[in-house]
């Protein structure tokens, strides 16, 4: 009677067995992977500075990004509307980690070259690790004659440099941080008072408010601000929005221009009092090269 | 006591046996296809898991949807990233049945029937498919096409003349023995 019982036993376990899962065999079969995190921030910039983000190998983007006068200077200047500074790049994915970009600013007549390399990147799954890590540096070189014609300074005294660590984590789906130390140096500086060398420290974030959709700060302290001009942090605070192969950032900052040397060191406005400049950034990417052959079914 | 292990044997033998009937794939393929009068837009997964039974005719296929390579990176960025947002549903599955599976050897067109789940969706499809076995492989390959609405795959208005409606999908399952 008792081994009776157990065969029956037995017999509800092997058809048991028998249902297990096709699935379940799958699951156990899936190879042990780790994903890279992707899409920590929508686009190459957090808003004025540069997010852990780089463009894929082949991608070109086009980047036209424009901040207008202050806000608080009202309707004769329909709010700052009237003036405008503009900035034109191309930014180009060497590869998957390399990203270099040329631009131009209206804002004294800057031209900018920077590179961006991504050494580490966040993963999932096996082997997790919660950071990305980037190194970026540019070199700034102002073409604004804005100098005493006697006294005409040469290539060397008009190039600005900027060094940073970009250090990201997408915590979850909604919420990625950034923090970013960050070293300036200048070639040359207005009075004896002011620092050639300034370090300063970024924090952005970025909050998903839909799939298209993201509401982004950013806000840099800077140590050791130069003296001869009073200069106020950089703030800013924006909107992602995503269609298709476009990224436009709408913006609030109290910068009023796109090139880390200047917004980081040279921020005059107060973002409290109104001093704030409403601009955008709008993107296109192009895909160039590497094309795959199309597959015949 | 010894009654009772050569039971456990002989169930653990049954057991062996009954996995012989399976036929199993890492490497499977599955591509989609979406034309449009503004762009084509495909994508290849070479790493889609599916396991055949051929006793009980069940079939399952397990896929993950990272592993879909496009041509063109922010696609698959806006892939995984807007549309069938990945990090909350990394994989469509696909369980069903092969209807009328007796004497599969002999035939080389098979109906699939089954639930298909994508974007966490579950929606019942019916599958033709043209099948292969000997005693090591079983090959399963076809096209069907679904609809991008049943699946509640949101297109927004500015792209919708870049996104077909209807998606074709291409698979071609080389499955081994696997015991």
């Amino acid at each position: 009677m008792k081994n009776i019982l157990i065969i029956v036993l037995l017999l509800s376990f092997n058809s048991l067995f028998s249902q297990d899962d096709l699935m379940d065999v799958l699951d156990n079969e899936t190879p042990k992977h780790k994903e890279f995190v992707s899409s920590t921030f929508k686009g190459t910039r957090i808003l004025n500075g540069h997010s852990i983000e780089n463009r894929k190998k082949g991608t070109l983007e086009f980047l036209i990004s424009h901040r207008f006068g202050r806000i608080n200077q009202g309707i004769d200047e329909l709010f700052g509307l009237d003036q405008s500074n503009i900035r034109f790049a191309f930014e180009y994915g060497v590869s998957d980690r390399l990203m270099l970009g040329l631009g131009r600013s209206s804002f004294k007549k800057t031209y900018d070259g920077f590179f961006k390399y991504q050494l580490i990147r966040q993963t999932r799954g096996d082997k997790a690790f919660p950071l990305s890590i980037s190194l970026f540096g540019s070199t700034v070189y102002k073409t604004l004659k804005d100098y005493d014609p006697e006294n005409k300074p040469d290539f060397n005294r008009k190039l600005a440099y900027t060094s940073q660590v970009l250090i990201a984590s997408k915590i979850n789906n909604s919420l990625s941080i950034q923090i970013t130390p960050t070293y300036i140096h200048n070639n040359s500086v207005r009075t004896n008072q002011d620092p050639h060398d300034i370090f300063a420290v970024g924090l952005g974030n970025r909050i998903k408010l839909s799939n298209r959709v993201t509401l982004n700060t950013e806000y840099f302290y800077t140590a050791n601000p130069l003296k001869s001009i009073k200069v106020k942090d950089a703030l800013a605070i924006g909107v992602d929005i995503e269609t298709g192969g476009h990224v436009f950032q709408l913006i609030l900052s109290n910068s009023i221009t796109m090139i880390e040397r200047d917004f980081i060191t040279e921020t005059t406005n107060d973002f409290f009092e109104g001093g704030i400049h409403f601009g955008f950034n709008i993107s296109r990417a192009f895909q160039t090269g590497g094309k795959k052959k199309k597959k015949d079914f | 006591m010894k009654y009772i292990l050569s039971v456990l044997v002989c169930f653990l033998l049954i057991n062996n046996l009954k996995a012989q009937d399976r036929y199993l794939t890492k490497q499977g393929t599955i591509s989609f296809f979406s034309h449009s009068p503004v762009e084509d837009i495909e994508a290849v997964n070479n790493q889609v898991l599916s396991i055949v039974d051929i006793e009980t005719g069940d079939v399952a296929i397990s896929v993950l949807m990272k592993s879909f390579m496009f041509e063109k990176s922010l696609m698959q960025e806006h892939f995984n990233e807007n549309y069938v947002e990945s990090d909350k549903f990394p994989k469509a599955k696909f369980k069903g049945k092969i209807v009328d599976f007796e004497n599969l050897e002999n035939k080389s067109k098979v109906s699939i029937q089954g639930d298909l789940t994508i974007h966490g969706i579950t929606k019942e499809v019916k599958v033709d498919a043209n099948i292969e076995i000997d005693n090591d492989n079983l090959v399963l390959n076809g096209v069907f096409t679904v609809l991008v609405a049943d699946y509640q795959i949101k297109i927004p208005s500015v792209v919708k003349n870049n996104i077909a409606k209807t998606i074709e999908i291409t698979f071609s399952l080389n499955h081994k023995k696997y015991n």
